[in-house]
């Protein structure tokens, strides 16, 4: 009995550490965005202050990045997930030649580093001469994100009962009404997942989209251009601010899940 | 009556494997038909072929005398009641059964008209609002129903669509779905593995075997006067012996069996000197302790079996086969041990032409004897 | 004909439809670059940093500098040392919040997803604000009297590591979270009814159950550590490269693409040697992307 409760404590203890361990630099960025310093590289305290949240609206570069990444990651989620599904599903129904083969690349966005697929989408852009900018770097979150997409609905589709698609067929609904109104709803959970999964991806993406980015900067970018002296207390005000709309997106989205759940 | 399905020369081939072979079947208005195989013979392959999930690989499908061959299953009047019901999880169960009115824009009012008529039909009313996972096996059996039903086919197709639920209520549902079919007046195409629940419901029976129809005829013709040796041993429990015809007189048939000789009543298709099996229903047998003019069986009375209402009887031949006679409970019966003389009314056995392969077996009897 | 049509509406035109895009982005966008890759790794540069085609295998044998060599094992030794933290710390972790009864199991999970919804960089940095030499940890310790210099954590391997190691844990993470609560607990009873102690339940049971999560988290973790050079720029400054930083030198400042381009090939070549070791140790591929 005693030594139990021991054990309970250690757990406890234990994994608090490891919330500490991963909310630490959050904490770090927080405080600092009410930092009143105004010397490079912003990290002795110099008091409290709301400036920097003020200060954010009037820094059109980092806002103009903010925009970027917000653009890219809609379109390339967007994008993406529509690709995906549709592969997802025309994977698993037909047979096709080369298949092996697209399957084989699919894993190659998951596992190799993402500097390789950075460099190498850099060399395929400048061999053809893609201007670098905001199309280069849609194209290249859409393809890092195709994959986890597909991993996700195709995690769905396992246990999938096809037959109800031939029944939607069988009373009348053609394979483009079949497709939305039968196909999708049922692996929504998982288009949902892998739709999510691309959001994050992209918006936090720095490697992939620091080979391709031309002049379109996003928010990560900037933050690592701001790096090198120093990132300004604006920076950290903006990040703050991404925290608390991403903390109520999930609330508002997961609440809502649970609570369907156990319906 | 008029031909509603027609199946002519139909082949179906999955790569090299001919599951459905040279099939000719033609379903009469307003008939409840059965195919009926064990599982691999080609029937739910056939069914999906008239429903539209397949192509025949060569041949014709007519359905109301339209060649159906480029029509997509959405474009068939035909619908279908799946084996694993198939119900939309996401929808609830008046979405699954206003679906098929639904994509056809019917208006709102008259949707609602005709699923509250379904959900009567099928007697499930107060239950619209519920998903399908908060129905039982039964439930979602109706429902299912319902749904095909609701586009008013022409032909109901079903596979199998009892096979998940339990035995008693395989048993209620059977004669629910029989009552709807006579109610509606709708031809049923209805595909099962199970024997007794073919003979209860169908009109005629289709009997699959390796792809084939070996018999297609009323439920009693099927069990009185099965065709082949198949259809004798599946439908139900049956005694079968291979021999030779060695004697006709007038319309009884000498046969020679391994153990002795047999009389039969014979058709007129068979010839002295022809390969035949005979098959005989438990029921149908007797044994006496006298030998019985043209019967030369003799067989030793191994163990009775009481199952209610009758009484199972195993008696062995001398070469260790087994023959099952069934009496009814109460009847002075041999010993357990003692010797007996089994026969039957010649009336009573079937003849059967023997399939080639079989031949050899017969011969080899023949020879023993 | 009529036929060949109603195959074609029923089976070849879905399939294009549906197969089709993904097929395109596949093969122009992730088969031909990477055979570009190739090819340019086996080309040289003239004296303006054009890329000239003629096949040498001079970039290779560069790579085989002693230099090159010690970032090599430095960078896998990194990546070594960081995949063995995020085992050790992400598996009894991930065993505590799979295995609790607490109702809260769902919120504990989203609290190790939630710090990643905000820019790393801008979080590998809050981590040097907090380690430098008046950052948070110096002050803390000055305070407690523990030391009267501030000590300089960063620019060491070691910060490399810990940034790793932060970027990377949820990869670990979430793979065992995921293969610990699809434990039956009807077998660690089992185990336990048999006689044996929580030990051998869990060297015998528990551990070669969940190695599916410990392989894939591996790969995951240990992967991505040759190529995150931001993490050694930032908080290793320039002490402690990875691969990845020389890939990008060579493609930022040096501007020696072929070069970079063979670096990139070892590293792919490592990368598809490591992936094959996991399936030979039974992983599935399909556990890496969810």
């Amino acid at each position: 009995m005693k030594k139990k409760k021991h054990s309970g404590i250690f757990k406890i203890i234990f994994c608090l550490f490891v919330y500490i361990f991963l909310f630490l630099p959050i904490a770090v960025i927080v405080v600092n965005s009410f930092n009143a310093t105004n010397s490079k590289p912003y990290m002795s305290w110099k008091g409290f202050t709301l400036d920097w949240y003020l200060k954010l609206w009037s820094n059109s570069s980092l806002l103009e990045a903010f925009g970027n990444t917000m653009i890219i990651a809609i379109i390339s989620t967007l994008c993406a997930t529509a690709i995906g599904t549709l592969a997802a599903v025309g994977m698993y129904k037909y047979k096709f030649k080369g298949k092996g083969l697209i399957d084989g690349l699919l894993y190659i966005p998951v596992v190799i580093p993402e500097i390789v697929l950075g460099i190498s989408l850099l060399t395929l852009f400048s061999k053809v001469n893609i201007p670098r900018g905001m199309i280069t770097l849609i194209l290249a979150h859409v393809t890092f994100c195709v994959p986890f997409v597909i991993f996700n609905v195709r995690a769905r589709l396992s246990g999938y009962d096809n037959s109800i698609e031939e029944a939607s067929l069988d009373l009348g609904a053609n394979r483009i009404m079949t497709f939305f109104k039968v196909t999708m709803p049922v692996l929504a959970p998982g288009i949902f997942g892998g739709a999510l999964l691309a959001f994050t991806l992209s918006i936090d993406d720095v490697i992939i989209s620091y080979f391709v980015y031309g002049q379109t900067k996003t928010y990560p970018l900037k933050v690592m251009e701001s790096v090198k002296s120093g990132v300004a207390p604006d920076v950290n005000a903006l990040s703050t601010l991404i925290l608390i709309g991403t903390i109520i997106f999930v609330i508002l989205t997961q609440g809502d899940l649970i609570k369907r759940k156990s319906k | 009556m008029d031909k509603i399905v027609e199946l002519n020369g139909v082949n179906k081939v999955y790569g090299t494997n001919r599951v459905v072979k040279d099939l000719n079947l033609f379903v009469e208005e307003g008939e409840f038909l059965t195919l009926l195989g064990s599982s691999g013979c080609g029937k739910t392959t056939t069914l999906r072929m008239i429903a539209g999930f397949e192509e025949p690989t060569t041949g014709t499908i007519k359905v109301q005398g339209e060649n159906v061959e480029a029509k997509e299953p959405f474009e068939r009047n035909v619908n279908t009641v799946f084996q694993s019901y198939a119900l939309f999880p996401h929808m609830t169960i008046y979405e699954n059964i206003a679906y098929g009115l639904k994509v056809k824009k019917v208006s709102k009012a008259e949707i609602k008209k005709s699923v509250l008529e379904m959900l009567d039909l099928v007697q499930l009313n107060g239950f619209e609002h519920r998903y399908p996972s908060q129905l039982s096996g039964g439930q979602k059996q109706r429902v299912a129903i319902a749904r095909a039903l609701i586009n008013h086919p022409k032909v109901l197709l079903l596979d199998e669509p009892l096979g998940a639920l339990d035995l008693k209520l395989r048993k209620q549902m059977q004669l629910e779905l029989k009552r709807l079919q006579k109610k509606l007046n709708i031809t049923f195409i209805y595909v099962t593995h199970d024997q007794e629940e073919a003979l209860t419901m169908s009109d005629r029976i289709a009997v699959m075997h390796d792809g084939v129809i070996d018999q297609l005829a009323s439920p009693t013709e099927i069990y009185e006067h099965p065709k082949t040796k198949f259809v004798a041993t599946f439908i139900g429990e049956t005694n079968i012996y291979d021999g030779c015809i060695t004697s006709i007189k007038g319309e009884i048939a000498n046969i020679t069996l391994e153990n002795g000789e047999v009389s039969v009543k014979c058709p007129e298709d068979f010839s002295i000197l022809e390969y035949a099996s005979v098959s005989v229903r438990p029921e149908k047998m007797k044994f006496s302790t006298k030998k019985v003019d043209g019967f030369g069986l003799v067989a030793q009375v191994k163990d009775y079996v009481y199952v209610g209402s009758v009484l199972k009887c195993i008696v062995a031949l001398p070469n260790g086969n087994e023959l099952k006679i069934e009496r009814l409970a109460g009847q002075e019966l041999p010993k357990v041990g003692s010797k007996c003389y089994p026969y039957w009314n010649p009336e009573d056995a079937v003849l059967i032409h023997n399939e080639s392969h079989y031949i050899f077996e017969a011969l080899n009897n023949i020879k023993l004897a | 004909m009529s036929k060949s049509r109603l195959n074609f509406k029923a089976n070849t035109l879905p399939a294009i439809v549906m197969v089709g895009p993904v097929v395109v982005i596949m093969v122009l966008l992730i088969a031909v670059p990477l055979i570009y890759v190739g090819i340019m790794s086996s080309c040289s540069i003239d004296e303006f940093y054009n890329v000239t085609y003629n096949f040498t295998l001079e970039n290779y044998i560069r790579l085989a500098n002693q230099d090159y060599l010690k970032i090599y094992s430095q960078s896998i030794c990194i990546a070594f040392i960081t995949t063995l933290i995020c085992i050790l710390i992400g598996y009894p972790f991930s065993y505590f919040i799979a295995r609790t009864k607490s109702k809260k199991k769902k919120i504990l999970y989203m609290l190790v997803i939630i710090p990643f919804w905000t820019n790393s960089l801008i979080r590998i940095y809050g981590w040097r604000t907090f380690l430098g030499t008046n950052g948070w940890l110096n002050i803390i310790l000055q305070l407690l009297n523990i030391t009267d210099e501030p000590i300089d954590f960063l620019y060491k391997t070691g910060a490399t590591v810990l940034g790793m190691v932060y970027c990377l844990i949820p990869f670990m993470i979430l793979p065992l979270y995921t293969s610990i609560e699809k434990l039956d607990v009807t077998l660690l009873e089992a185990s336990s009814d048999l006689g044996a102690g929580s030990m051998k339940t869990f060297v015998n049971v528990i551990l070669p159950l969940t190695s599916g999560g410990i392989f894939s988290g591996s790969l995951m973790v240990f992967i991505p550590c040759l190529g995150y050079f931001f993490v050694s720029d930032i908080l290793g400054g320039g002490n402690s490269d990875v691969i990845g930083n020389l890939i990008e030198r060579q493609f930022q400042g040096g501007n020696n693409w072929p070069l970079g381009a063979a670096l990139s090939i070892v590293l792919i070549v490592v990368t598809l040697a490591l992936v094959k070791v996991y399936q030979k140790l039974g992983g599935d591929m399909d556990a890496l992307g969810v």
